[in-house]
C-alpha cells in the first residue's frame, strides 16, 4: 500500500455529508420520475407498443449485471485465493448489493403496476425466467450478506470460504437467469440465442470490474485511504481480459446471426443502416467501450490514471452496448409474414420510433443513485474499505 | 380494551369489527351478486372438450374494411385510437408479396395459441390459457412488466399507457395492465356462439367456431381449403387460422 497524506476525519465526515446529499437529491430526482409514471402511466415515457421496454431497462439490466460481476473481487479472494485481492473484497460485497438493490429498484417502479410488486412475491408461474429470478435475486441478497458476515466477524472467518464459494456459484446462475430473459424469447431476431446466457455472464465481469475500480478509487479518495498500485495494475490486466472476452462473445452472436439468412436483415439494421443504433454500437461498444480500453490497459506500464480511464469507457461501451441490444433489439420489426411486405395501423413491418423522456431518465438514474447511497453509508458506517477493520 | 368516545360511551374493539364487518358486507353483497348473476348466465364451466378459434380467408377480405376492427373497438370499448401508445387488439395488416406483388388483406389479432409464450414468460400468471382454448390476462395480478409483450410472435398484445374512462362492465380494463383479443369471451360466457368481428364481417371472412368439434362450420371449412397459421415454424398450435396467405 501506497501512504497517502491522512485526512483528519472531521473533513472525510463532512464529504460524508456531502456526498450523500448529492445521491439523495439524483435519488429524489428518480423517484419523482417514477411518481410521474405512476401517475399518468407509461405515456409519460418514450415507450410504447413497439418499445415496450426503455431506457430504464437499460440501467436496471446494467445494474443487475455489474451486481453479479463487481463480486468477481471478492471471489478471485476467496475461491481462488489471490491474497492481493482478499482486502477488497468486503467492499466488493457491499457493491452487489447495492448495484442489484438499485437495478431491481429500477425495474419495480418502471412496472406497469408498481404497487402489485407483492402479486409479484405471492404469485409464481414457474415456467417464466422473471419467476425464477425474483428468487435468484433474492438468493443472491442472501448469500452475499451470509458471505459479508463470514468475512466480517472474525468468530466467522473460517466460514468465508464455503460461503464465497456459493455466492460465486450463485452469481453465475444469476447473469446466466438475466441472460436467459432474453434468451428465452423465441420470435424475437434480436434475442432467441443460447450465446446470450454465457456472453451476459462475460459482460457481467468487465463491466463490475470496470465499476469496482471507480468506485474504489473515488471512495479511497473520499477518505484518504492508502492505494496499491500493484492491485491496481493486476485488476486493469484482468478489466482488459473481460472486455476482451466479452467483446469475442458478441462477434460470435452477431457471426452466427449473420450465418442465418432470416436473420441478416436484422443483422443489416443492427450493424450498417439503422441509424442511431450502428452508431452506438461501432463507436459506443466496440470503440470507446472495448478498443480504447483495452489499449489502455495492455500497454506497458499503465498508470492508474489510464486504468480509471479504461474503467469509465467500459462503462460507457456498457451502456450503449444495451441500448443498442434492447432498444435497437425491439425496433427491428417482427418478422410474421415471411416474404410479404406489410403495413397496418399497429405500424408492422416498420422500424419503430424510440425516444427517451425525463422521467424515465431520471428513473435509471435514481437507481444508480440508490446503488451509490447504499455504498455509500456502508462504507461510512462499517469497515468496507481494504484498510479498514484487519 | 375499550376507549370512551366523543359522546361519553365506550368504542368496544368487539363493536368496532362487527361495525366494520357490517359495512364491508354491505359493500360486497352487490358485486357477489353480480358474480351469482354471471355465473347462471355461463351455464357449464370452461371444459377443454371445446377449443374455440377464428378462420380467416385472406381471399375473401376486402383491402381497406376495417369492420372488424371498429366492431372489437366497440364490444370491448376500445378507444380506436392508432398512436404508438394506443390499444389495438385487432389489426387489418395489407401484404404485398415480394416475388409476385400479389396483395392480400387480413385481420391479425391474438392468435389464442395452444401453447402460448405469453403464459410461459408471465411472472405471476396473470397471463393464462382458459381450457377452451382462449388466451386471457387476469387484470388483478398483471403487474404491467410487459414481457409477455416481448414473448408475443404477432405483436398481438398491448398496454395501456394512460387512465381510461368508460369502460365496459363485461370488459374490465385497467392503466398499466397488458391486454389483447380475448375472443369475446364475455359472449362466450354468455352462451353465444360468435365474436364481434366476425359478426361484423360483410365478406363472411372470419368465421368462429369450435375446432374440436368435427361438425362445426370451422371444422367443415379447415377440412376443403388449405389453411396456414403464423409463424407456423414455432409450433405454437394456432387457434386462429388463415386462407390465402
Amino acid at each position: 500500500m501506497v501512504a497517502v497524506p491522512t485526512i483528519p476525519a472531521p473533513v472525510v465526515e463532512r464529504r460524508f455529508w456531502w456526498l450523500l446529499a448529492a445521491g439523495v437529491v439524483v435519488l429524489a430526482a428518480g423517484l419523482a420520475g417514477a411518481w410521474v409514471m405512476e401517475h399518468e402511466g407509461h405515456i409519460a415515457t418514450g415507450m410504447n407498443n413497439e418499445i415496450v421496454w426503455g431506457t430504464p431497462h437499460v440501467f436496471a439490466i446494467f445494474l443487475i449485471v455489474a451486481a453479479s460481476g463487481v463480486l468477481n473481487v471478492a471471489s478471485v479472494g476467496t475461491v481462488f485465493g489471490r491474497t492481493e485481492y482478499k482486502p477488497y473484497a468486503r467492499l466488493s460485497g457491499l457493491l452487489c448489493v447495492a448495484l442489484l438493490a438499485g437495478g431491481l429498484m429500477v425495474l419495480m417502479l418502471d412496472l406497469g403496476r408498481p404497487e402489485r410488486v407483492i402479486v409479484a412475491a405471492t404469485h409464481y408461474n414457474f415456467t417464466s425466467v422473471f419467476a425464477w429470478n425474483v428468487f435468484l435475486y433474492t438468493g443472491m441478497f442472501a448469500f452475499t450478506a451470509l458471505y459479508l458476515w463470514m468475512m466480517m466477524e472474525r468468530r466467522m472467518n473460517r466460514y468465508a470460504k464455503p460461503a464465497g464459494i456459493a455466492a460465486f456459484v450463485w452469481r453465475f446462475v444469476l447473469t446466466t437467469g438475466t441472460g436467459t430473459i432474453f434468451a428465452f424469447l423465441v420470435a424475437r431476431q434480436a434475442y432467441a440465442s443460447a450465446v446470450l446466457p454465457p456472453l451476459f455472464i462475460t459482460m457481467s465481469l468487465a463491466w463490475g470490474t470496470a465499476v469496482f475500480m471507480l468506485v474504489e478509487a473515488g471512495f479511497a479518495r473520499w477518505r484518504g485511504a492508502p492505494r496499491a498500485p500493484e492491485f491496481q495494475r493486476r485488476i486493469a490486466r484482468l478489466l482488459g481480459i473481460f472486455v476482451a472476452l466479452a467483446l469475442y462473445l458478441v462477434a460470435v452472436y452477431h457471426l452466427t446471426n449473420l450465418y442465418f439468412a432470416k436473420q441478416t436483415a436484422f443483422e443489416r439494421f443492427i450493424l450498417l443502416d439503422g441509424g442511431v443504433y450502428p452508431w452506438l454500437f461501432w463507436a459506443g461498444y466496440v470503440l470507446v467501450g472495448s478498443v480504447v480500453p483495452l489499449a489502455l490497459v495492455w500497454r506497458a506500464g499503465v498508470t492508474e490514471r489510464g486504468a480509471l480511464a479504461a474503467a469509465a469507457l467500459v462503462t460507457v461501451g456498457a451502456f450503449a452496448l444495451l441500448y443498442v441490444f434492447i432498444i435497437g433489439g425491439q425496433a427491428f420489426p417482427l418478422d410474421i409474414f415471411p416474404g410479404y411486405e406489410v403495413t397496418s395501423s399497429f405500424r408492422d413491418g416498420q422500424i419503430a420510433a424510440y425516444a427517451p423522456s425525463l422521467p424515465e431518465v431520471l428513473l435509471g438514474f435514481g437507481g444508480v443513485a440508490a446503488a451509490f447511497v447504499i455504498a455509500l453509508v456502508g462504507v461510512q458506517v462499517l469497515d468496507f474499505m481494504p484498510d479498514e477493520g484487519r | 380494551m375499550s376507549a370512551p368516545n366523543a359522546n361519553g360511551t365506550t368504542l368496544t374493539r368487539r363493536g368496532l369489527l362487527a361495525g366494520a364487518a357490517a359495512l364491508a358486507g354491505a359493500a360486497l353483497a352487490p358485486g357477489v351478486h353480480l358474480i351469482e348473476i354471471a355465473r347462471a348466465k355461463t351455464g357449464e364451466p370452461v371444459s377443454s372438450k371445446v377449443r374455440w378459434g377464428l378462420l380467416i380467408d385472406a381471399n375473401r377480405c376486402v383491402e381497406g374494411c376495417q369492420k372488424c376492427v371498429s366492431a372489437c373497438n366497440e364490444e370491448n370499448g376500445l378507444e380506436g385510437g392508432t398512436r404508438p401508445v394506443d390499444v389495438q387488439w385487432i389489426r387489418k395488416v395489407e401484404l404485398k408479396e415480394v416475388r409476385t406483388g400479389r396483395k392480400a388483406s387480413a385481420p391479425v389479432m391474438c392468435q389464442h395459441c395452444a401453447k402460448p409464450p405469453c403464459v410461459d414468460v408471465c411472472p405471476t400468471g396473470a397471463s393464462f390459457k382458459r381450457a377452451d382454448g382462449i388466451v386471457l390476462v387476469d387484470r388483478h395480478t398483471c403487474i404491467g412488466c410487459r414481457y409477455c409483450m416481448m414473448a408475443c410472435p404477432y405483436k398481438a398484445r398491448s398496454f395501456v399507457h394512460e387512465p381510461l374512462t368508460q369502460q365496459k362492465p363485461e370488459v374490465p380494463r385497467g392503466k398499466g395492465c397488458v391486454e389483447s383479443c380475448t375472443l369475446c369471451v364475455h359472449r362466450i360466457d354468455r352462451g353465444e356462439r360468435n365474436t364481434a368481428c366476425a359478426e361484423a364481417c360483410p365478406t363472411k371472412a372470419i368465421v368462429f367456431g369450435d375446432l374440436n368439434d368435427p361438425e362445426s362450420a370451422i371444422s367443415g371449412r379447415l377440412r376443403e381449403v388449405q389453411a396456414t397459421q403464423l409463424r407456423a415454424d414455432l409450433r405454437l398450435d394456432l387457434g386462429v387460422r388463415y386462407v390465402g396467405l
